[in-house]
């Protein structure tokens, strides 16, 4: 794993019209290369509008961004967002266009020639354990869960380094949401990817992720190793929220210990 | 088959093809400024109310009006290129349809266009970016092929509008199925109305089908009917555009105004034309002070109007002068001030007349105008369109002191019906009119003189003064046409049994005519 940063937030702010406070103040977050790093937080917390300021489809009052050492106000806004993958909850596949044709889009976008994006299509869902024959079909023809396979391939099909998730599984049921998860896990580490990933779901973050950042009220309360979080934290809302994962974790344990007998206990 | 059909028939392939090219240009002109309308709209909220309002408001304006509308405003504008380029533009026929139907087609798919771009899901847009799309590939892309079908059901309900109201382009001129139904009321010729009709509502009904497949395929993403929509589109516009192919020489543009009369004497004057191997084209049923300006800015190039009609209209003279003092100043002023040529005489006299049902007047003992006077407040008038906003209505009031009980306005046909059944007392007839001796109707007398005379006269164009091929071809027409003549070619036309054609009577006519003297 690199240790140079490749995503760099330097005293961001941004305030929303209407809005009494800041929904980002004053923050600043690195992030190395090859790194799973999971936001995690209360709704309102900021940690969209934060993976959003990534990739520019929200532009910050004030504060710099780099992506692998680049000033992204500096660059064309749409060739930013070329080079990082981007995947959210509502996937956002278009209807119109078939699987192949969403899969591919990016590359089509900066103009590849017709056989390679169709290789790649095929390459990429054999990746997201897709039939190839998907590529024909249209998004509403594919469950949930496949529709978000295709969204991840769609993601990744340009090549990112980074790839950016919003909430990606949440509208999956339990099973799908957790294979799903491990999936991408592992395509993260075969690609070398970095990861940034909101999420609600705590105990995810802390089964997937390297680091966890935990936001409140526009801010950083801490930011560490799943591991290190889960022993305690000074910060009441950061151990609150670490304490759950932890405490469903121990019931589990005590429960399937004491399950042979105490199923005929009564 | 009937010979009503038939005729109407005959007529339809170019009704029809004029009607297909003016629906489907305005429609066409319409989306291509709409659309990018829409598109703005929905990009700047502040731009959406005004540009909806407006085009909200010139769906108010009845069809009829929105048309006529057009005539003065490109009249003023021809003057003007006139005056800068030295070159005028056309205020009559297809321009002026044109522009009318497509202001009129743009609402709904300006309404469509910005509800369907502004109703698309805020996922897709921020995926669109999320991918790295440029506003402009967005659109292209993503925001118009998701609003598609929206958009298309606008274009749809357009097309049906357009091909209705284009019905109402033929009293400025532009040839439509409208004509049918405009000559057909005008002569009481109920086929001919049926068949424009039923026409129209075909086109309209086959067009929002095709549309309708268009619609589907772009809705379901189903390429096949999406391309039988469109091929089956293409094919029935160019197939209905066949017959216009075969025009285009160089034609001569004869004029109407909107009754029977007129229509005879337009394919009487056709008739004389294609004698003498002229081209021809007709355009009926135009406005009396329309059809003045549309010669004198050439969009016509001959027809026949009435002496007394042109001294108070055009010349705005109160004046009583003998007919032939009036004639010859006529023709003089004319020519001076409009350049228009007044070629002379037909022969008959087409008067405004007050009439009565014959029992009705030998009960009051009403013999003339004058006699008239003491009944008129007891009594209904049943006027023409225009005859009360007439310079010589005022001049009869004061003349004789007349004040009717009420004074209601019809279409001719409708006028004659109107005394018929009672509905009317007095009517203000033309004393050609067949029906006057059909229905045994009187003529009040005129002891005042306060209504002019109106001669049939025959006016030739500005740019057609010097013509001599014409003025030939029109030289049997001079003097040839007695009352008694022209009141029997009425009444061919006017009459509910054995009802002929205008064209049939106009052949009536030019068996009469006696042969030119050279």
């Amino acid at each position: 794993m690199g240790t140079e940063p490749v995503i760099e937030i330097d005293r961001m702010t941004k305030s929303y019209a209407g809005a009494r406070s800041p929904a980002v103040h004053d923050l600043s977050l690195s992030i190395e290369g090859g790194r799973f790093v999971a936001l995690v937080g209360a709704s309102g917390s900021g940690k969209t509008t934060t993976l959003k300021t990534i990739n520019r489809l929200i532009e910050p009052d004030s504060g710099e961004i780099r992506v692998e050492g680049e000033r992204i106000r500096a660059m064309n806004a749409p060739a930013l967002r070329r080079r990082i993958g981007y995947v959210f909850q509502d996937i956002g596949l278009f209807p119109h266009l078939r699987v192949g044709e969403n899969i591919g889009i990016t590359p089509q976008l900066l103009g590849w020639d017709a056989k390679a994006i169709n290789n790649r299509v095929a390459e990429l869902l054999d990746l997201v354990a897709l039939p190839r024959g998907y590529a024909m079909r249209f998004p509403d023809a594919l469950s949930g869960g496949e529709r978000q396979r295709a969204g991840v391939a769609r993601a990744i099909a340009a090549r990112p380094r980074i790839v950016l998730m919003d909430e990606p599984f949440g509208a999956l049921d339990p099973v799908t949401r957790d294979a799903l998860g491990w999936a991408y896990r592992r395509l993260h580490e075969r690609l070398q990817l970095t990861t940034v990933m909101v999420t609600h779901d705590v105990q995810q973050a802390v089964l997937l992720a390297d680091q966890i950042v935990v936001m409140g009220a526009g801010r950083i309360l801490a930011q560490d190793t799943p591991r290190a979080l889960l022993g305690g934290h000074q910060h009441p809302d950061v151990a609150a929220l670490m304490a759950m994962p932890k405490r469903q974790a121990e019931q589990i344990a005590a429960l399937l210990e004491t399950a042979p007998g105490a199923s005929n206990h009564g | 088959m009937d010979e009503r059909i038939a005729g109407a028939l005959h007529l339809l392939p170019n009704y029809l093809a004029q009607h297909v090219l003016l629906s489907a240009s305005a429609l066409m002109l319409g989306v291509l400024i709409s659309l990018p309308l829409a598109i703005l709209a929905s990009r700047y909220k502040g731009l959406r109310w005004p540009t909806l309002a407006t085009a909200g408001l010139v769906q108010t304006i009845p069809g009829l009006a929105l048309l006529a509308l057009f005539y003065p405003l490109l009249l003023g504008l021809s003057q003007v290129t006139t005056a800068v380029f030295g070159v005028g533009i056309p205020a009559l026929g297809f321009l002026p349809s044109l522009l009318a139907l497509t202001l009129y087609s743009m609402l709904p798919i300006l309404r469509n266009g910005v509800a369907g771009l502004t109703g698309l899901n805020p996922a897709l847009i921020e995926a669109a970016n999320g991918v790295g799309m440029t506003p402009r590939q967005r659109l292209l892309q993503v925001e118009l092929p998701l609003a598609a079908p929206v958009l298309m059901a606008g274009i749809r309900t357009a097309a049906v509008w357009t091909i209705g109201a284009a019905t109402l382009s033929t009293p400025i001129g532009q040839t439509s199925l409208g004509n049918f139904i405009f000559s057909g009321l005008q002569t009481e010729n109920w086929v001919l109305v049926l068949v424009g009709c039923a026409a129209a509502a075909l086109l309209a009904l086959i067009v929002d089908q095709l549309l309708g497949l268009i619609e589907a395929g772009l809705a379901r993403r189903q390429r096949r009917r999406l391309g039988v929509g469109l091929v089956g589109l293409g094919v029935a516009i160019a197939a209905a555009l066949v017959p216009l192919k075969s025009q285009g020489q160089s034609t001569y543009v004869i004029g109407t105004k909107n009754f029977a009369e007129q229509f005879i004497l337009g394919e009487l004057v056709g008739e004389l034309l294609e004698r003498q191997g002229l081209g021809v084209d007709h355009k009926d049923n135009l406005g009396s002070a329309t059809i003045f300006r549309a010669l004198v800015s050439n969009d016509i190039d001959v027809y026949v109007d009435y002496s007394g009609t042109l001294w108070t209209n055009v010349l705005k003279r109160h004046d009583l002068l003998a007919d032939d003092a009036m004639l010859a100043e006529l023709t003089r002023a004319l020519r001076e001030r409009y350049g228009a040529l007044v070629l002379g005489r037909l022969g008959f006299e087409n008067a405004y007349v007050l009439a009565m049902r014959a029992d009705r007047a030998s009960a009051l003992g009403v013999r003339t105008i004058a006699d008239l006077a003491a009944y008129a407040p007891q009594l209904t008038l049943g006027s023409d369109l225009e005859f009360l906003s007439r310079p010589e209505w005022t001049a009869l009031q004061r003349a004789y002191g007349l004040k009717f009980r009420a004074e209601r306005s019809f279409n001719p046909t409708f006028m004659y019906r109107a005394i018929e059944e009672g509905e009317a007392d007095v009517i203000t007839a033309f004393s050609t009119d067949g029906r006057i001796a059909a229905q045994k109707l009187v003529v009040l007398g005129d002891p005042k003189r306060a209504i002019l005379a109106y001669d049939a006269v025959v006016l030739i164009a500005p740019r057609r003064v010097a013509d001599s091929r014409l003025k030939q071809a029109l030289a049997p027409l001079i003097g040839a046409l007695s009352t008694d003549l022209m009141r029997e070619a009425n009444l061919m036309v006017d009459r509910d049994t054995d009802k002929m054609s205008p064209k049939q009577a106009a052949q009536f006519l030019a068996a009469h005519l006696r042969k030119p003297a050279s």
